[in-house]
C-alpha cells in the first residue's frame, strides 16, 4: 500500500484540476445568480457573455503581444482583462438599455425575460464568432508551470508527479481575490448593500429611496466583469472555443441552482460541488487503486463515466437537488 | 390646519373608485387610527395618503405643504415614513443593515437615529447582527417600524402593524407606538384590532366603503353605542 | 405594418391565407432563381421544421413550458429509424444484445430498489441507498461493458453496432415519437411543478446528455462513425431505381423532361407529400384538441395557474401530459428528418440550430397558434438557409471599399455567422414589437 503516491495522484488528477475548474464555474455562477437575484430572470446569454468577454480579452492580448508588451511570468491576458471587462460591461449595459429595460418597465414575467435573453444569446454568439471565429484558440503565455512534474518528482522522490500549471494557480488566486472583493463590496459598501436590499425586497428598496437604475447598471457591470474573468480564466486553463462557452451554460446554471439561485455564497459552493463531482466521476481511478490495494489487477480503468458524459454529472446533481431541496443547498429565492 | 391634512380623497386603482370623498387628519404628535370592516378601503386610504394611488379628487398637505402630486419616494423625503403590512423588512440582511437601508436617502450621520431606534426597541440592539428574516413576527415588525423611523419622519404610517402577532406582542407594539408619538411624531395607523387601537388613539376614523362613517376622538368612538354595536362587536 | 398589439392582428380573416401565399411566393421565387430542386430541399426541411415548431408550440403556446432541450428530443426521435428500419447486424444480438438487456434490467432493479428504500427506510436511509446504487452501478458495468465490447468488435468498419429490426421505415416514426416521449416523462416527472426556469435548465441538460449518448454509444448508433443508408419510407423510391424504371422513363420522355432531374424532383415531391400529410393530420388533431374542453383547460391553466389550481385542476399533471405530447411530436419530426437525410450524424445536433432556432420559429409564427407555428417553421427555415448565402453577399458589398487584406478576409470569412446575429435580432424584434407573432392566438 502506497498512500503517499495515491494521495499525490488524487491531488494531481482530481484536486488541482477540479479546484481550478470549480473556481471558474463559481465565478460564472455568481454572475448568473446576481442577475437572477436582482433582475429576476435566468440569463441564457451568460455563457455567450463569457465568450464575448474572453474574445475581446484575447484580441487585446494579441495586440499587446504584437506591441511587445508582456506581463513577465504571468499571462499577458491578465493585462488585457480590464479592457475585456470594460468592453463587455459596455455591451451588456447597451443591451440592457436597448432590450431588457423595456421589459422591466412593463413588468414582464420572468420567463419572457428569459426568452429575450435567448435572443441576446444568439446575437452575442454571432458577434463572438464574427469577431474571433469558431476555431480553438490557445492564448496562455508566460511561465507554464508553478510546480512541474519533473521538479516535484525530483524534490520528493515519489513515483507520482504533481504538476500545478501556472494558469491553474492564477485561476484560483484571481478567483479568490475577485470573490473576496465582491463579498466585501456586497457586505460593506452602500451600493453593495443597496443591491442586496433590492434583491431581497424590491418594493421596500424603492420605498427606501434606492435608485433602481443604478442598482441594475451596477449588477450588469459586475456580471460582465465576473463573466469576462471566468471566461478568460477558463480559456487560459483550457482553451477558447466559442461553442464550448455556450456549453458551459449547463454546469454554470447547475452550480447556481444547486447552491440556491440568488445566493452568492451558494453559487460558489455549487461551482465547487459540480466541478469536483465532474472531475471525480470522469477520472480513471485505476492508478489510485493500484497504489492503495496491494495486488490490485483489473482491465477496467475504474472510470465511472467517460469524459464525454461530464454534462450528465451536472445534470444528475441538479436533478437530485431539485428533487430533495428545490431551493438549493443554501437557501435561494423561492420565487 | 392639521399637520397631515388629506381631504376629500377620491380615487382607486382601476376604473372604479375605492375611496369616496375620504378625509383623514392627524395633529402633531398624535395618533390617528383608521378602523372599519374588511374591504372598507382602510389600507387604500393610507396608500392614497402616501401617494401609491392616483387621486381623481382631493388634496394631501403635510405641515401646510401641498404634496398631492409627489411620488411615495418624494414623500419620504418630505417627512413621511411608511411601514407596509407585509414584506416590510429585508429578510437576508441584518437588523442593522435594515436600519441603514431605511436611512438610505440621508446623507448626514444617522448613528444617533439608530441609537434612538435601539433605545426604543432594545431587542433589536441585541439582535443587530442577526438577519431580519430569522426573527419572530413581533421582532420583525419592530425592525420594520425602526427602518421607517430612520429617515426621522414627521409622520409615521403603519399598515396593520399587529397583523398576525400574539396579543402580548400586540400590546407591546402599541406601547412602543405611543412612545414614538411622544417624541413628537404623528402617527397614522390602519388597524384590524379596532378596540385596542382606539384605546390608544387620539383620533379615530371609521371607514365604510371608502367613505368616512364616524370621525371622533378614540375615547368618544369607544363610548358611542352605535359604533360599539356595529364595529366593535358590542 | 403596425407595431402595436391590436395592429399586429390586422388583416383579420385574410391575414393567415395572405401570409401563407406570401410564403409560397418566396418558395416560387427561390425555385425560379435557383431551380426546383433547391427549393424543394428547403420546403421539405421547412415542413419538418413546421412539425418541430408545432411540438414546441404545444409546450410553450398551450402550457407556457420552456423546453430548452429540443435538440435532444429531435436526436432521440432520430434514433427511431436507426433502431427500427436498419437491418440487424448479424450476430450482434447474440454477442451482446442479451448482455445489454440484462444490464438495463439491473439498472432498473437498482433504481427501483433505491426508490423502495427511500420510501420504507427511516434510519441510515442515505447510506443504504448509496450502497445499493454503487453496488448496482458496478454490477451494471460488469455486465454492460463486455457486452458492448463484443458488439463493437463485430465488423467495426461498417457495423459494430446492434443494428435495427429491419422493419418498414414508416413504422420508425411513431417509435421515434415514443422514445422522445419516454425521455420527456423522466424529465417532466422531476422538473415540472417547480419554477419555470428549472424546467428550462433541466431540459437544457437532458438535451446535452441525449446528444452525448448518441455520440458515444457506438453499440447503439455507431456514435460519431454515423449510421448511413437508412432506408427511405414508403412510398419514396430511390433516384437510381427510378432512372432504371422503364415505365418512369417512358412517362418522362412523353413530357420531354430530363430523367435525372425529374427523378430527384419526384423523390423530393413524394417526401414533401408524405411530410405534408403528417403535418396536416397533426394540425387537424391539434386544432381538435385545442378547441376541446381539454384545450380550454390547458389554456386556462397557462393563463392563470393559481386560479386553475384553486379550481381543483391538477396543474402539474396536465403540464406533464402536454410536455410528453409535445416531445413526442418533436421526436416524430426528428425521426422524419433522419429518414429524409438517410443518415444519422450525432455530431450535427447543435442546440443553436435544433433548439433555439425552433424557438425563434414558434415566437415569430405566433405562440399558441398552430398555423402560426407552421408559418414560422417554414419562414424561419427559409431565412436561415438563405441567410447563409446572403451573409457573405452583404459582407462583400459592405467591404467593397476596403482594401484587400486580413481584415477584409476575416470579415468575409465570418459572414456566415451573421445569420446567428440575424436570428437573434428577429427574435428580439418580434418579442418587443409583436410579441404575439405573425399569426396571433385567437
Amino acid at each position: 500500500m502506497d498512500i503517499l503516491n495515491a494521495l499525490v495522484a488524487i491531488l494531481n488528477y482530481v484536486v488541482v484540476p477540479a479546484t481550478a475548474y470549480g473556481a471558474q464555474l463559481a465565478l460564472g455562477a455568481l454572475g448568473v445568480t446576481l442577475i437572477y437575484g436582482i433582475l429576476r430572470f435566468s440569463n441564457f446569454a451568460h455563457g455567450d457573455t463569457m465568450a464575448f468577454g474572453t474574445a475581446i480579452t484575447i484580441l487585446i492580448t494579441w495586440a499587446l503581444q504584437a506591441a511587445g508588451i508582456g506581463f513577465g511570468p504571468l499571462p499577458t491576458a491578465l493585462l488585457a482583462l480590464p479592457f475585456g471587462i470594460a468592453a463587455t460591461a459596455l455591451l451588456v449595459l447597451g443591451t440592457d438599455k436597448i432590450v431588457y429595460s423595456y421589459y422591466r418597465k412593463v413588468r414582464a414575467a420572468p420567463v419572457v425575460l428569459t426568452m429575450v435573453s435567448v435572443g441576446v444569446m444568439f446575437v452575442m454568439n454571432g458577434l463572438t464568432r464574427v469577431l474571433i471565429g469558431v476555431d480553438e484558440i490557445k492564448f496562455a503565455d508566460g511561465a507554464r508551470f508553478l510546480i512541474s512534474a519533473q521538479e516535484f518528482k525530483k524534490a520528493t522522490g515519489l513515483a507520482e508527479p504533481l504538476a500545478i500549471r501556472s494558469t491553474q494557480a492564477i485561476t484560483v488566486v484571481t478567483a479568490a481575490l475577485v470573490v473576496a472583493a465582491l463579498f466585501w463590496f456586497l457586505a460593506k459598501t452602500r451600493t453593495g448593500k443597496s443591491m442586496r436590499a433590492f434583491s431581497d425586497n424590491e418594493d421596500l428598496a424603492l420605498l427606501s429611496g434606492i435608485n433602481p437604475s443604478r442598482v441594475v447598471a451596477m449588477t450588469w457591470i459586475i456580471a460582465a466583469a465576473l463573466a469576462t474573468i471566468a471566461g478568460t480564466l477558463y480559456g487560459l486553463d483550457k482553451s477558447f472555443k466559442a461553442f464550448n462557452y455556450f456549453q458551459l451554460l449547463l454546469p454554470v446554471f447547475a452550480a447556481a441552482i444547486v447552491g440556491g439561485l440568488g445566493n452568492p455564497l451558494g453559487a460558489i459552493a455549487g461551482g465547487f460541488i459540480i466541478a469536483y463531482s465532474e472531475v471525480a466521476v470522469t477520472y480513471a481511478w485505476k492508478k489510485v487503486a493500484i497504489y492503495l490495494i496491494p495486488g490490485f489487477q483489473s482491465d477496467s480503468l475504474l472510470q465511472l463515466l467517460s469524459t464525454e458524459y461530464k454534462f450528465a454529472v451536472s445534470f444528475t446533481i441538479l436533478i437530485i437537488v431539485l428533487l430533495f431541496k428545490p431551493t438549493g443547498l443554501f437557501k435561494g429565492k423561492s420565487v | 390646519m392639521s399637520f397631515l391634512d388629506a381631504s376629500s380623497m377620491t380615487g382607486g386603482y382601476g376604473a372604479a373608485d375605492i375611496l369616496h370623498d375620504c378625509t383623514l387628519k392627524v395633529e402633531k404628535g398624535q395618533i390617528a387610527v383608521i378602523v372599519g370592516p374588511n374591504g372598507a378601503g382602510k389600507s387604500t386610504a393610507m396608500k392614497a395618503v402616501f401617494g401609491m394611488l392616483r387621486l381623481r379628487a382631493g388634496k394631501v398637505t403635510l405641515d401646510g405643504e401641498d404634496i398631492t402630486g409627489l411620488s411615495p419616494q418624494e414623500r419620504v423625503r418630505k417627512g413621511m415614513g411608511f411601514v407596509p403590512q407585509v414584506n416590510n423588512v429585508f429578510p437576508t440582511m441584518s437588523v442593522e443593515e435594515n436600519l441603514e437601508m431605511g436611512a438610505f436617502i440621508r446623507t448626514d450621520d444617522f448613528r444617533d437615529t439608530m441609537e434612538q431606534v435601539y433605545d426604543l426597541f432594545p431587542i433589536l440592539r441585541e439582535k443587530r447582527f442577526q438577519n431580519a428574516g430569522e426573527l419572530s413576527g413581533g421582532q420583525r415588525q419592530q425592525v420594520a417600524v425602526g427602518r421607517a423611523l430612520m429617515t426621522k419622519p414627521k409622520l409615521l404610517m403603519l399598515d396593520e402593524p399587529t397583523a398576525g402577532v400574539s396579543p402580548i406582542v400586540m400590546d407591546e407594539l402599541f406601547d412602543r407606538i405611543i412612545e414614538v408619538a411622544r417624541t413628537g411624531i404623528s402617527i397614522l395607523m390602519v388597524e384590524q384590532n379596532a378596540r385596542q387601537a382606539l384605546e390608544i388613539a387620539d383620533m379615530g376614523y371609521v371607514l365604510v366603503q371608502g367613505a368616512n362613517r364616524y370621525t371622533d376622538t378614540g375615547a368618544a368612538l369607544m363610548a358611542d353605542p352605535e359604533v360599539r354595536r356595529t364595529f366593535l362587536g358590542g | 405594418m403596425s407595431t402595436r398589439q391590436p395592429g399586429a392582428a390586422r388583416g383579420g380573416k385574410l391575414r393567415a391565407p395572405l401570409l401563407f401565399a406570401a410564403m409560397a411566393a418566396l418558395i416560387a421565387i427561390e425555385a425560379a432563381t435557383t431551380g426546383w430542386n433547391g427549393a424543394l430541399v428547403i420546403v421539405n426541411m421547412g415542413l419538418i421544421s413546421a412539425i418541430l415548431a408545432l411540438g414546441v408550440n404545444m409546450q410553450w403556446g398551450y402550457a407556457g413550458l420552456f423546453n430548452t432541450g429540443v435538440v435532444g428530443f429531435i436526436a432521440l426521435g432520430g434514433l427511431g429509424p436507426v433502431l427500427v428500419s436498419m437491418k440487424p447486424t448479424p450476430g450482434a444480438f447474440s454477442a451482446g444484445g442479451w448482455g445489454i438487456l440484462i444490464a438495463f434490467a439491473i439498472a432498473l432493479v437498482t433504481i427501483m430498489a433505491a426508490v423502495w428504500l427511500n420510501r420504507h427506510l427511516t434510519r441510515m436511509k442515505g447510506l443504504a441507498i448509496l450502497a445499493v446504487l454503487i453496488a448496482g452501478f458496478f454490477l451494471y458495468r460488469a455486465v454492460f461493458d463486455p457486452a458492448v465490447a463484443a458488439i463493437q468488435a463485430i465488423n467495426p468498419a461498417s457495423a459494430g453496432y446492434l443494428g435495427g429490426l429491419g422493419l418498414p421505415t414508416l413504422l420508425s416514426w411513431p417509435v421515434g415519437a415514443l422514445l422522445a416521449a419516454g425521455a420527456a416523462w423522466v424529465v417532466g416527472k422531476t422538473a415540472l411543478g417547480l419554477r419555470s426556469d428549472y424546467l428550462a435548465v433541466a431540459t437544457l441538460g437532458i438535451g446535452e446528455i441525449i446528444v452525448a449518448v448518441l455520440k458515444n454509444e457506438e453499440w447503439l448508433d455507431r456514435g460519431v462513425l454515423n449510421v448511413t443508408g437508412i432506408p427511405r419510407p414508403w412510398p419514396v423510391p430511390y433516384e437510381v431505381d427510378l432512372q432504371a424504371d422503364p415505365g418512369f422513363l417512358e412517362r418522362v420522355a412523353a413530357f420531354g423532361l430530363d430523367p435525372v432531374t425529374t427523378s430527384t424532383i419526384t423523390v423530393k415531391l413524394l417526401y414533401g407529400a408524405l411530410f405534408a400529410a403528417v403535418l396536416l393530420v397533426l394540425i387537424w388533431a391539434l386544432q381538435l384538441a385545442l378547441n376541446s374542453p381539454w384545450g380550454r383547460m390547458m389554456r386556462a391553466i397557462r393563463d392563470n395557474e393559481v386560479a386553475a389550481e384553486a379550481m381543483g385542476k391538477n396543474v402539474t399533471g396536465r403540464h406533464l401530459q402536454i410536455f410528453i405530447l409535445g416531445c413526442a411530436v418533436i421526436g416524430l419530426a426528428g425521426a422524419m428528418m433522419i429518414s429524409l437525410d438517410g443518415q444519422m450524424t450525432p455530431s450535427s445536433y447543435n442546440p443553436l440550430r435544433y433548439t433555439f432556432l425552433i424557438w425563434v420559429m414558434v415566437i415569430v409564427g405566433g405562440s399558441g397558434n398552430n398555423w402560426g407555428s407552421v408559418l414560422g417553421g417554414m419562414l424561419i427555415w427559409f431565412v436561415w438557409i438563405k441567410a447563409e448565402v446572403w451573409g457573405p453577399q452583404i459582407m462583400h458589398v459592405v467591404t467593397a471599399t476596403l482594401a484587400d487584406g486580413p481584415l477584409k478576409q476575416h470579415l468575409v470569412d465570418s459572414a456566415p455567422h451573421m445569420r446567428l446575429v440575424m436570428m437573434g435580432l428577429i427574435l428580439l424584434l418580434v418579442l418587443r414589437f409583436s410579441p404575439r407573432g405573425l399569426l396571433p392566438e385567437k
